[in-house]
Parts: C-alpha cells; sequence; structure tokens
C-alpha cells in the first residue's frame, strides 16, 4: 500500500490525499510532527528525502517526493481512464504542464503567506499577498472565460486533471493567510465545482460543497 | 509607567502574565522576536529554562546570540507551564496555579502555536463553546444529530476570581487521539486569566482522572493572536505525532469559524450578539471581561 509521509495542515501533503480520494486509492499517512516538531528537518526523515520536505510518498518501494511531481505519478499510475493526466492528448498535457507550474507559483504566495499567518514563518507577507492576488486575478479571468465557453475545468479538456488538484488547496485556504476572494467570481465557482468532484475530500479549514436540494 | 507608551492602554491587561512561545522551541541563548500587545517584544532563554524578556532593541536583533542573564532593562517574565510568560505592567506574583501539571505520568507539550486573524477573547469564547461541536469537529467532537447542549453550571470563584463551567456533557463520536468509539464525554472549563483558558475532559486512559487542555492566548495586538495550545495528558500510547495531529485538526477546523465572526473584538455588550441557553459560559465569560476592567481586543459595553 502506499505510504504517504503527512502533515495535516499542509496544503502539498492535501493535495495528494484529495488526488487519491478521488482516484480510490488505497494509502495509510505516516503523520510528520511538522510543526512544531520540525521532524522533516531532522536527520532521521532526511534518509527518507534529503531535502527535508513534505509531501514524500513510497508506493511499495518507490519513493517519490515533490507535491506536483507525486500528482503526475498518481494520475498516470492510478487512472486508467488517462484523464487526470492526459498523456494521450498533446494540446491538453502541455496545458496542464503549464498550469502545474503556474500552481508553483499559487502555493509560494498564497499558501506561503497562510505559513506566514498561522504557523509564524518568517516570510514578506504582503508580497505574499499581493503576488498571490496578481496570479488570482489572472485565474478568475481565465476561468471565467473558460465559463463562457461551456467549459468547468482550468485546462481546457471536459474533465478535470492535476491542475486543477494542484491549485485548489492553494486557492481554497487562501483566506487563512489574509487573501479575500471576494473579487473573484469565477474563482469562486471553480471551487465549489472542485468540492463536488466524485470522491471528493477536504481538509481542515475546508468547508464542504452546500448540499443540493434533494426532490 | 511600563506600557505607556505602548499601543495597550489598559491596566487590567498590562498586568497580567502573557504567553510569548513554547520554551522547548526556543532556541537557548538566542533572541526571539514577537509581539505583545502591538508591541515587538523579545526574549531569550538558557539551557536550563530561565528567561529574559525586553521591550526588541536594535543591538539585540532577531537570531543574535545573547546571554539571557546578561540582558539590562528586561520585562517581568517567567517560565512556566511549557512556555515564557511575560508582562507589560505590574503583574500578580502568582499567575495561577495547574496542580495535575506535576505528576509525575503526564505528558505535558506544547501541542502547536497558531496565529489567528482575530481578538484573543474571541478564540477564548470559541474554546468555550460546546454547541459548534458537531457542525464544525463533524466525526470527532461531535456528530449530528446529538447537537444537544445539556445543561451546565457556571461560577465565578470566590478565592481566585476565575470563571468555571461545570459538568459539562458531550457526546463525542471521538474525543481523543485514543478513542476507538463514540462516548458521553465530561467537561470542565475554567478561565484563569482573561485570555488564557484550560479545559479538563474525561481522560480515556484512566477514568478517574482528567487530560488538561490548554489555550493560552497571546495578543500581539486587538484584532490578531497566537493561539498556545497546551497538553498535559495521561497516555503513554500515542506518538506526540500522532496527537498533534489531532488537536491541530481540532485547531485548524475552528480557524474559518473564528476568523468568520465580525467584528474581531469581542463585544461586551450584553445586547451586542444574541445568545442562546448554551451560551451561559460565554455570557459569564464577557460578563467577567467587564468586571475585570478590560477593553483591549474587546468593545466594552456602554
Amino acid at each position: 500500500m502506499i505510504k504517504l509521509y503527512d502533515y495535516v495542515l499542509s496544503v502539498n501533503c492535501y493535495k495528494q490525499r484529495l488526488m487519491m480520494s478521488i482516484l480510490d486509492v488505497e494509502y495509510e499517512t505516516v503523520p510528520v510532527d511538522f510543526f512544531p516538531g520540525w521532524e522533516h528537518k531532522g536527520e532521521e526523515f532526511r534518509k527518507i528525502n534529503p531535502l527535508g520536505h513534505i509531501p514524500v510518498i513510497d508506493d511499495d518501494g518507490y519513493i517519490l517526493w515533490d507535491a506536483h511531481a507525486i500528482l503526475v505519478y498518481l494520475a498516470a499510475k492510478y487512472d486508467p481512464s488517462g484523464r487526470w493526466y492526459p498523456t494521450g492528448d498533446p494540446g491538453l498535457l502541455g496545458e496542464t504542464a503549464s498550469w502545474m507550474l503556474f500552481a508553483e507559483g499559487t502555493t509560494n504566495t498564497a499558501s506561503a503567506a497562510r505559513l506566514c499567518v498561522n504557523l509564524g514563518y518568517d516570510f514578506d507577507l504582503e508580497a505574499c499577498q499581493a503576488g498571490a492576488h496578481r496570479l488570482f486575478r489572472v485565474l478568475d479571468e481565465h476561468l471565467w472565460f473558460r465559463e463562457r465557453e461551456g467549459r468547468e475545468w482550468v485546462c481546457s479538456g471536459a474533465h478535470p486533471t492535476i491542475a486543477d488538484i494542484a491549485l485548489f488547496p492553494d486557492v481554497v485556504l487562501s483566506e487563512e493567510g489574509g487573501i479575500s476572494r471576494l473579487d473573484y467570481p469565477a474563482l469562486r465557482r471553480w471551487t465549489d465545482r472542485v468540492k463536488r468532484i466524485p470522491g471528493f475530500e477536504g481538509m481542515p479549514g475546508i468547508f464542504p460543497a452546500s448540499r443540493g436540494v434533494e426532490v | 509607567m511600563a506600557g505607556a507608551n505602548g499601543e495597550c492602554q489598559n491596566g487590567a491587561v498590562l498586568d497580567q502574565w502573557h504567553p510569548l512561545g513554547a520554551i522547548d522551541e526556543a532556541e537557548p541563548n538566542v533572541v526571539h522576536v514577537t509581539r505583545l500587545l502591538g508591541e515587538s517584544i523579545s526574549f531569550a532563554v538558557t539551557p536550563e529554562g530561565r528567561s529574559a524578556v525586553w521591550r526588541t532593541r536594535g543591538d539585540l536583533a532577531a537570531g543574535m546570540p545573547v546571554d539571557p542573564e546578561s540582558v539590562a532593562g528586561t520585562l517581568p517574565s517567567r517560565c512556566e507551564f511549557l512556555y515564557v510568560w511575560t508582562s507589560l505592567g505590574d503583574p500578580p506574583e502568582r499567575s495561577f496555579d495547574i496542580p495535575e501539571f506535576f505528576e509525575p505520568d503526564r505528558r505535558n507539550f506544547n501541542a502547536c502555536t497558531i496565529g489567528l486573524r482575530t481578538s484573543a477573547p474571541r478564540a477564548v469564547e470559541n474554546f468555550l463553546d460546546m454547541g459548534h461541536f458537531p457542525f464544525v469537529h463533524d466525526g470527532l467532537l461531535g456528530s449530528e444529530p446529538r447537537t444537544e447542549v445539556v445543561d451546565y453550571n457556571v461560577h465565578v470563584d470566590g478565592d481566585t476570581n476565575e470563571v468555571w463551567a461545570t459538568e459539562c456533557q458531550f457526546w463525542q463520536p471521538a474525543a481523543s487521539a485514543t478513542a476507538t468509539e463514540g462516548q458521553m464525554v465530561d467537561y470542565v472549563y475554567r478561565i484563569m486569566q482573561p485570555y488564557s483558558i484550560l479545559l479538563y475532559k474525561s481522560c480515556p486512559a484512566a477514568p478517574e482522572r482528567m487530560d488538561l487542555i490548554g489555550l493560552f492566548v497571546q495578543a500581539t495586538s486587538e484584532e490578531h493572536c497566537r493561539g498556545h495550545m497546551f497538553l498535559s495528558l495521561i497516555d503513554d500510547e500515542s506518538s506526540i505525532g500522532h496527537i498533534r495531529r489531532f488537536v491541530q485538526t481540532i485547531f485548524a477546523q475552528d480557524v474559518p469559524i473564528i476568523e468568520n465572526q465580525n467584528p474581531k473584538r469581542l463585544p461586551l455588550d450584553p445586547q451586542a450578539e444574541t445568545p442562546i441557553r448554551s451560551d451561559r459560559a460565554s455570557i459569564l465569560y464577557r460578563r467577567w471581561l467587564s468586571d475585570l476592567g478590560v477593553t483591549y481586543a474587546v468593545i466594552p459595553a456602554a
């Protein structure tokens, strides 16, 4: 079974839990005392990942780190339909890669702001917040135009991709870093769509989507 | 008078002991900088766990090596119950007692220190509230439809002037890191200082004793704070990582709820927000803050 070296409040770890929950992949978590224990910086953990960061997965002896790399691996291996990581469609695959890189930006701004506010990281909070707003503005516009074309996801296919999974936690927890999503209506509608993907699982701080009216 | 030039002019708050950080997590003999009541405050601890606290100044910048015992012009400080405490006014000789802390079989440690974009008393009041358990901590501290908060008792202790809520009970699906099934859990709440609260909770490992969970809040400004989560548990099974994961999950579920309460400062006017029957503890807490003369991080009653 896949082992996920995990910290419950980490957005990058949550990305993996979310992906595996949606793909219905069985896994076990190994809780890492990330905060305040800094276990991931210790000698023991560096034997697993010399860079000293999480998430890391151990899939039957195959070790992989870096959140977005793990998403690529999980989707490529465990999604037989090939839609989450669309290797069969070069155009869509290129878009996916592009938005995955964009998600590095949202992680380094929006989620960094959250680390500042919640866990006391010594980053430049205002710069993180301003950077996140710049990226959210771009993403909101992009999603607004997508909606006009009748499309629901970050990439142009009819099905969500790992880019949606990579972006969602950074966006949906932004308020914790003092980044309001009031000005980004298309972004808010997209987060609700992600929450309704079958198999969706939240994390502390994320409200579930409201239940639909039963008729 | 200390504090005369700071943001906080409220004697009732200045004279309190305030937590700054966990002793264990502060690298010894190094300057650490934090905020308290709108001011930049620095502290350092010795390897033996003695502390020095001072108003931040240029010659002792964050991260610089320092012998805490050589620092001049320090503020009152103490290392107690896992944390470094200070006061910007004239603090009482003793803060409060936690006799259980010294029982040899207890595990005492900081679960986390988390920054919140709200006032210290909002954080305390949320900690005091059982009504939200089934809605915010579904599957852990509560579960629909078992939403009833059974009547409980509240009083202010005549000797210590602490707020107590006793005989609280709640049905919890997973009351602690070791719980394997749902159970009716006994709670006692105790508010020792305006921004410090302690919870006594049924202990699964020792039915006749209580686990202690504290929230000691550092008011960094009127509308921002850091919550230090104190644990004193009887549990020799779970790893610290496992317990921290459980407690931090719950804390993080509360964050969006607390941060969306407006106004951020706690209104003390009884008419300001509409309480229900299960809010008796928070009604008393607000009145007690008024009686103590607390005006910082609250909206005083007219």
